[in-house]
Order: structure tokens, then sequence, then C-alpha cells
């Protein structure tokens, strides 16, 4: 197994190495020691590789990801699996502002709490957050899903689209436009699915999760509001 | 951007390496703030003495100052120069004294501090570069803040490098911008609270110097501010026991906590923290929006 030790090697040895190998290396679990913060760590990945890193890392943590498996046991800076595009990045810790921002695919799991702004602008990601969220996470959320174990900050979901948000505690409020939505069967397998993704299907009852997205208000202009512009 | 980065001692066999670790996590914070650098400590201090940190123009022969300021001492002060700053140790009696002897007779030197412990040298330049010249690496205390600028709505001078210091042994870093300063300035320089700048980050200085004054501890201190400053900030602030947390609820601004037995300790971000002893170990959180934190020693 390949190990890069940050405190002698530079983060971009470290990213070039990552980005030159192909879909057919035999380098396929690399550990990565001493991330001491750094930023940008494994960020850009392209090919099917298991990245282990040893300590807490800084901002934009696996931005990019594709295809690769990041596993980071410590906590995340600003912008964790920014624009994920498949793949999966487990942070063992805490995740600070905007993870999983603009994901397009892949799936993301927090396993302590994730700061404000999870999830925001979303267009495909699955997030799932086994502590809490901070405020305006799922911000114009497009796409896939947010699951949070834990409770949710101020304006949960504000100017969503379609995304699916199930929350199992409370949100301290909801956004403009984010509604309560029915927990169907449909909902509950799919939410079962998720968990099961994130390897704690076992640990979750469903039916303890309520479900939110979009009111559909803010589609299309609406001549009543002409007055406001 | 800015660099924000601050260090409260649980564990006081740790003082003598207080300055150290400091200087260790304010160099690491040169790249979020290059233009200048400053840091307050809060060392020893004398039963019945105030320190009164001075900065002069480069060059300020600050012992051919002694005698007259000495003279309204009594002839009972002490002086330590640092590069272009100078502490003075005098009777607490004769600080308005000194004061007014400073500002009648050297009107370059500002008072950049005062109180029973603390100490603020802040200068131009490169932070690590700073802390060197001042010899931050070398000092002692319970707790000290530091700060890196990178100047976006107001010169480089040293005149807008921080900590701010508005009371006695108070001070505060600010990483942000606020948007009412300057009628909050208006309203505090009513109350009698002194500004020396007109920038944004005094103000709030001078808000939770104003508040300690009519009776708030601390953390109620903190807690007004989130509903009186209008604006981006999480500020780092130290008093002579007690050390202080706050961002604003909106949090753009970055923070990172770390806790053990021995220490509290700030950062911008965790590479600020990485170095410093026992943070494997460490609990590492981002602090809240909107909610303070504050650690006092007894």
């Amino acid at each position: 197994m390949p190990v890069v030790d940050l405190a002698s090697a530079s983060i971009r040895e470290l990213n070039q190495s990552l980005h030159d190998l192909g879909s057919d290396t035999n380098e396929t679990h690399w550990k990565v020691l001493n991330p001491r913060g750094a930023h940008a760590i494994a960020a850009g990945l392209q090919v099917p590789v298991t990245v282990e890193i040893d300590g807490h890392v800084g901002y934009y943590c696996a931005g990019m990801n594709k295809q690769a498996k990041v596993v980071i046991s410590g906590n995340a800076g600003v912008g964790l699996a920014e624009n994920m595009m498949s793949g999966e990045v487990r942070v063992l810790g805490d995740a600070s502002q905007a993870a999983g921002a603009t994901g397009h695919g892949g799936l993301l799991v927090i396993e302590g709490n994730a700061a404000a702004r999870c999830g925001i602008s979303m267009k495909g990601i699955d997030i799932v957050v086994k502590g809490s969220v901070g405020h305006m996470s799922a911000f114009m959320a497009q796409a896939g899903s947010l699951v949070v174990l834990g409770d949710a900050g101020e304006s949960l979901g504000d100017s969503i689209y379609e995304a699916r948000l199930y929350v199992r505690g409370t949100p301290k409020s909801l956004g403009a436009d984010c509604i309560e939505k029915p927990m169907t069967g449909h909902h509950k397998a799919k939410l079962r699915a998720r968990l099961d993704a994130a390897g704690i299907g076992g640990e979750v009852d469903v039916s303890e999760f309520r479900r939110y997205g979009s009111a559909r208000t803010l589609y299309n202009f609406h001549v009543d509001n002409v007055d406001a512009y | 951007m800015c660099g924000i980065v601050g260090l409260f001692l649980k564990d006081m066999s740790l003082q003598p390496e207080l300055g150290a670790m400091t200087a260790g996590m304010l160099a690491t914070m040169c790249d979020r703030g290059p233009d200048s650098a400053g840091f307050a400590v809060y060392g020893a201090g004398e039963q019945g003495r105030m320190k009164l940190t001075l900065r002069g123009p480069a060059g300020t022969d600050f012992y051919a100052i002694e005698g007259r300021i000495g003279a309204a001492t009594g002839g009972d002060m002490k002086i330590e120069v640092r590069d272009t700053h100078a502490v003075l140790s005098i009777p607490e009696r004769a600080l308005a004294d000194v004061r007014a002897v400073l500002a009648d007779t050297h009107p370059e030197i500002d008072v950049v501090s005062f109180g029973k412990r603390v100490e603020i040298y802040k200068e131009v330049g490169r932070p690590d570069r700073v802390a060197e010249r001042f010899g931050l690496a070398s000092m002692t205390g319970t707790h000290a803040i530091g700060h890196t600028r990178m100047a976006t709505e107001s010169a480089v001078t040293t005149d807008g490098a921080q900590p701010f210091s508005t009371g006695a042994d108070q001070c505060l870093v600010h990483n942000g911008s606020l948007s009412n300063h300057n009628l909050l300035r208006r309203a505090l320089r009513r109350e009698g609270v002194e500004f020396e700048t007109e920038n944004d980050s005094e103000v709030a200085a001078g808000y939770l110097t104003w508040r300690i004054r009519e009776g708030a501890r601390l953390g109620d201190a903190l807690d007004g501010a989130l509903g009186d400053l209008d604006g981006f900030f999480t500020f780092v602030v130290g008093t002579e026991a007690g050390f202080g947390v706050l961002r604003d609820p909106i949090a753009c601004k970055p923070a990172v906590m770390a806790e053990t037995d021995k220490y509290v300790a700030f950062g911008s971000e965790f590479r600020a923290l990485a170095d410093l002893p026992g943070i494997e170990a460490a609990r590492v959180w981002e602090p809240e929006p909107a909610h303070p934190y504050f650690w006092e020693h007894a």
C-alpha cells in the first residue's frame, strides 16, 4: 500500500501521484499521514482507489471526486467533497461549512456534525450526516438527498428545487419554499437504501424521520408579486 | 481574509511556552494575512503597578523620554524596549499623569495598551517576521491572542493592525467587517469610550469595553454584541483573566477550536493548531454561530 507522509511530501506531490493513476492501476489503496489541516488533499481523483487520511484535513478535501473512496479519520475543513461527481467520501469526525456543496453524485457520509450550508446547491449527491447540520443547509438544493440523524439549523432547504431532505431530529426552521411532505413507503425505502449505503441501516428506524422538500411556489414568476419589483 | 489565533492556558506549567506556541500558530497564518500582524500577551503583573505598551516611529529613542515621564512617576518607572515598542511599568496611581505627559510631550508615540498584565505589539510586515522582531517566542504568560491582516478596506498601516485595546487589560481581534460601526462609534463616544482610529474592529473592542465597564461579565458582553453589532465577524477577545470567542449568526468567517486539559486554542484554520502539544488527543470543534464561548481564570 503506498503511504504518503505529508510531513515530508508536498500536497502537490501527493495529488499528482493520485492524478497519474490509470483506471487499471494496482495501487488501489493509499494512506496519507500527517495531513495537519492542509488544503485540497486528495482533490480531483478520477479512478476507483481508496485513500485513507489519518488526521484532520483543511479546505476542499476530496473536491470534485470521481469514483474514488476517501476516508478521513478526523475533522474536515470548509468545502469537503465539493462538487463531487461519484464515489464515496467519509469523514469520521465533523465537517465544516459547505460540505458536499454543488455535488452531482456519489455518497458523502459525515459521522459527526456538519456546520452551516451543508449540501448547498446540491445537484444529485447523497449526503448522510449522523450528527446535526448547521443553518442554511440544502440551500438551493436541486437534486439528491440529505439525510440528517440529528437536528437541522435555521432555514433548512431555503429556495429548494427538487432534492429530498430527511431529518430525524428537529429543524430549527424551514427556509423559503421548503415544506414538510408525507413520508410514504416509497420514501422509506429510498431512505433505507441511503442509510444502508452509509453502513448504518441496521441502527436506525426510518419511521422516525420526517421528509422535507420544495413547495414549488418559486419556480415561476407569480403576477401577484409584481409590486415587489 | 485575515487570520486569528488565540491560546488560553489551563495548565500554568505551560506559561514559559506560551510565546513560542503563539509564535508558531501566528506563523502558520501568514498566508491568510501577510500585510501586518499583532499580538497581545497576558504576562506577569506586579501588585499596584500598571504596564503601558507604547509604539513609536522607527528609530524612537524610548530611553530619552524616560526623564520627563519618570518625573510623573516619582522616579519609579521601569522600561523595556522591544523594537518599535516599549513597555513601561509604573505605579498604578501615576497612570493618568503619565498618559497626560506622554500626550503632551510625545504626540508621535501611541499608547497601544495599558493594564496590569497585557502587552500588545503590532507592526506592518509578514507576521512571522513581526513576531521575531518583538521576540514573541520568548514571552511568557497565561493567554495570548494574535492577528494576521490581509487589508481589504483600509490602508496597510500599523494603525489598522490588530489587536485593538480600548480598556485596561482588554483586547480584541476581528476577522470580518462591521456595517454599523460609525453609528455605534458615535454612541460609544457619548458614553466616554475613546477611539484612536476609524477602524470598524476598534468599535467592536470599544463596545465590549463599554459593556464590561457597565458591569457585564465577558460572556454577557459577547451576548450583547450579537444584538448590537451588524456585520460579519469572528472575534477573539482577552481580558485580564478571561478569553472569549464569538461568531456572528451567518458565520462566514472560519473558526476552529481545540481543548485539552492543558489549554484552549483558537485558529482561523486547523493548520494553526496542528503543532500544539497533545493536539492529536484534543477535542477539536467548530464554534457554533451566535454562541458566546468564554473561559476565565479564577
